[in-house]
């Protein structure tokens, strides 16, 4: 398969492998993030740990827009998914995430909610053309990648004058969640990060620069391919080995220093930054999220629907914050594979094919011997 | 002697009704002029409550599926076929001859006759070919918005000849798994016919009865242990069944495992990983090793199994794991299918 082939070949990465062990010093660790649950995914389907250096580790981020989704969003979500006038639309990983009171969106649709799962925000407005009398809400939630498609969303049900058609905006940013990471001093040690790159693709590579410099972290954007993650590792190290701390883009095939404007200006247009928005493991964020724009204020389902945010704690067992925070890796925690599991989760980060827990759970954990 | 409904069915444009499943005329008539026309054989034209079957000699199987699938007709079937398929690949699998089936269709009210009339002649032209009869059959019409069209179960009846034993508790380390094709077809030409997502090469479901290709493995390797067909769950799922029956594990060669180039793609573009998704006419064998050559080549041999291969062999692990060895040199889980496969959101 072109462009897609090339990145997974196992003689080139078995040289990089042998490139990144000569490149460390064995005297010292690397503690890297890989951001995105989509680079999580790629080192347990691949299993790049065991092609690495011991010394090299390499954290999950909070970077799965699944994981970091509060129980109150959820919450809200399926109150509006029960209500008999309501069709939610949302995107498939997003039906599992446990809420309170044993509920999830799946749960909500059993008991008689009208949730539909979509592939894009256009599915969402047809079906909402298709069933006037119904309010159709799209359960909008990403980073940077999925947000310009609800911008557009937004615009088109504007022009159409789709007055049945609102969007629960949980739109999430990448930038500002590296740097609270950051600030939180030593809860989190780390040596680099492998930046995101759908995000990169949307936003480009300059707001990672003001977080590379402040914090003297260096960043290099990858791809979700093997070769792509292998790569950036090598980058990282080299970087850290000549005390550089700058923004690099391995995923230049698609990543430039600006992104992509007029995507950028279609999410300035139709949405704005929100003060504060709660993270699940990060607790608030300021800045780190949008809502929609006072213009499209009518097609905003947080007014039409007067939903008010709720906080709702995490359960008590569930580490899903420490390893969103980088503090832990999921077989650290103790309901890992027990009582929480992909079938049956208990935390966020099991849910998601790109969660930390569920990639650790499918792929990796033959390593540590059973925990089924 | 004066036919007993005034007008024939119009199968062009009349829809289901209630009355077709009232048990009255109206039923009778869709029975006569639909089922048993397109059906027939010699058992169903005795319009009894139940088949009379001669003894078939040998031991008898028997299995049953329900088909629910939307759309009801995809590229490389339909609901029909799919229905007959289902049920004789679940006899071949454990080594009997398919012979008998019996059909019981729930109707949702509105659906074209012309549906129901092309779904009934796409069943009976899969049960002639694979040469079993639908002997005896029932219907049922449920309300609008109750039902998604058509739902259809079929019972199976086939024997099985002496000395053929094959059960998935018989897998043991050193023995070698095939597979007969590529994985993923069916699935994929559901899901892409489903969400209309309109890939440049058409996908194909590989919907196929395997008693035939069956039937040629058990007659190339005397000492078959095992044969099933991976459908809902793909390959991964029933490499877990298998493991978890038979105490074992399994070692795959991701290399090996045959995944056309149009699925693996499809399956790359919605994030996908093919060895979950489902197959309607492959099948997989488990043979001892002195075996596996003639197997192959028997697989190989026959027009659904010409893409076969050796994917792996079964090893001892206690913990029962799947594994694979990645093209990428690294080795990973095979895990159970989760839920539902979900595609990813970014």
């Amino acid at each position: 398969m072109k462009y897609v082939d090339e990145f997974r070949r196992g003689d080139i990465a078995r040289g990089m492998a042998a490139q990144i062990s000569r490149l460390v010093d064995p005297a010292r660790e690397y503690r890297l993030m890989e951001f995105c649950g989509g680079h999580t995914h790629a080192i347990a389907r691949y299993g790049l740990t065991g092609l690495l250096p011991d010394n090299i580790r390499l954290i999950h981020g909070p970077g799965c827009p699944v994981c970091v989704l509060p129980i109150g969003r959820v919450d809200s979500a399926i109150e509006l998914a029960l209500r008999p006038d309501v069709i939610l639309c949302s995107y498939g990983d997003t039906l599992r995430v446990p809420a309170s009171n044993k509920m999830s969106l799946y749960q909500a649709r059993a008991k008689g909610a009208d949730v539909r799962m979509v592939y894009s925000t256009n599915d969402a407005l047809q079906i909402a053309r298709d069933n006037p009398h119904k309010q159709v809400v799209f359960f909008a939630i990403g980073f940077e990648t999925t947000t310009p498609p609800t911008g557009l969303a937004l615009l088109q049900a504007r022009q159409e004058q789709l007055a049945n058609f609102s969007v629960f905006c949980n739109h999430v940013l990448t930038p500002p969640a590296m740097r609270h990471l950051l600030a939180a001093g030593d809860a989190v040690q780390l040596d680099g990060f492998i930046g995101p790159s759908h995000v990169s693709t949307v936003i480009g590579s300059a707001p990672y620069a003001a977080v590379a410099e402040e914090f003297a972290k260096p960043v290099v954007i990858a791809g979700f391919e093997p070769l792509d993650v292998l790569q950036a590792v090598a980058m990282l190290v080299e970087q850290i080995k000549q005390g550089r701390t700058e923004v690099e883009t391995q995923f230049s095939r698609a990543v430039t220093h600006e992104g992509n404007q007029k995507a950028r200006q279609r999410v300035a247009q139709t949405m704005v930054l929100r003060d504060s928005f709660e993270w699940r493991g990060l607790g608030q964020v300021p800045h780190s999220a949008l809502a929609i724009h006072p213009d499209f204020a009518e097609f905003d389902a947080e007014l039409r629907f007067a939903l008010p945010y709720r906080h709702v704690p995490d359960h008590k067992a569930c580490e899903c914050g420490a390893i969103l925070r980088g503090q832990k890796q999921p077989q650290d925690c103790k309901v890992f594979g027990i009582v929480c599991t992909p079938d049956n989760p208990l935390g966020s980060c099991m849910v998601s094919s790109e969660g930390a827990c569920a990639a650790h759970y499918h792929y990796g954990r033959f390593v540590q011997g059973a925990t089924a | 002697m004066s036919k007993p409904y005034t007008r024939p069915l119009d199968l062009k444009h009349g829809l289901v009704n209630l009355t077709h499943g009232s048990g009255g005329r109206a039923m009778a008539q869709l029975v006569s002029e639909l089922f048993a026309a397109e059906f027939a054989n010699d058992w169903l034209a005795q319009g009894n409550d139940q088949a009379i079957l001669p003894p078939p000699g040998g031991r008898i199987a028997i299995a049953t599926d329900s088909h629910v699938i939307s759309p009801l007709f995809f590229p490389g079937g339909d609901i029909g076929s799919l229905a007959v398929h289902g049920t004789v690949n679940d006899l071949a699998m454990g080594g009997a001859t398919p012979l008998y089936l019996s059909a019981g269709f729930i109707l949702e009210e509105g659906l074209p006759l012309a549906d129901l009339a092309r779904i009934v002649r796409s069943m009976a032209a899969a049960a002639r070919a694979a040469g079993v009869a639908i002997v005896t059959g029932d219907t049922k019409v449920v309300e609008r918005g109750k039902g998604d069209g058509v739902f259809i179960s079929t019972t199976g009846v086939g024997v099985v000849a002496d000395g053929v034993n094959l059960s998935g508790d018989q897998a043991r380390p050193g023995d070698v798994i095939l597979l007969s094709g590529t994985l993923g077809d069916h699935g994929m030409a559901v899901m892409s016919q489903r969400e209309g997502l309109g890939f440049a090469s058409p996908i194909l479901s590989d919907s196929a009865a395997l008693h035939t290709l069956a039937a040629a493995l058990m007659a190339a390797s005397p000492g078959l242990l095992l044969m099933r067909d991976p459908t809902r769950g793909g390959l991964a799922t029933t490499l877990n069944e298998i493991a978890q029956q038979s105490g074992v594990g399994m070692r795959l060669q991701e290399s090996a495992i045959p995944v056309q180039a149009s699925v693996r793609a499809a399956c790359e573009f919605l994030g996908l990983d093919p060895l979950y998704i489902a197959n309607e006419g492959k099948l997989v064998a488990i043979c001892p090793a002195a075996e596996a050559a003639a197997a192959l080549a028997a697989l190989q041999a026959h027009p659904l199994g010409q893409q076969a291969a050796i994917i792996g062999e079964v090893v001892h692990d206690a913990h029962q794991f799947v594994r694979v060895q990645t093209d990428f040199g690294g080795e990973r889980l095979l895990d159970w299918l989760s839920g539902e496969m979900l595609p990813r959101i970014c």
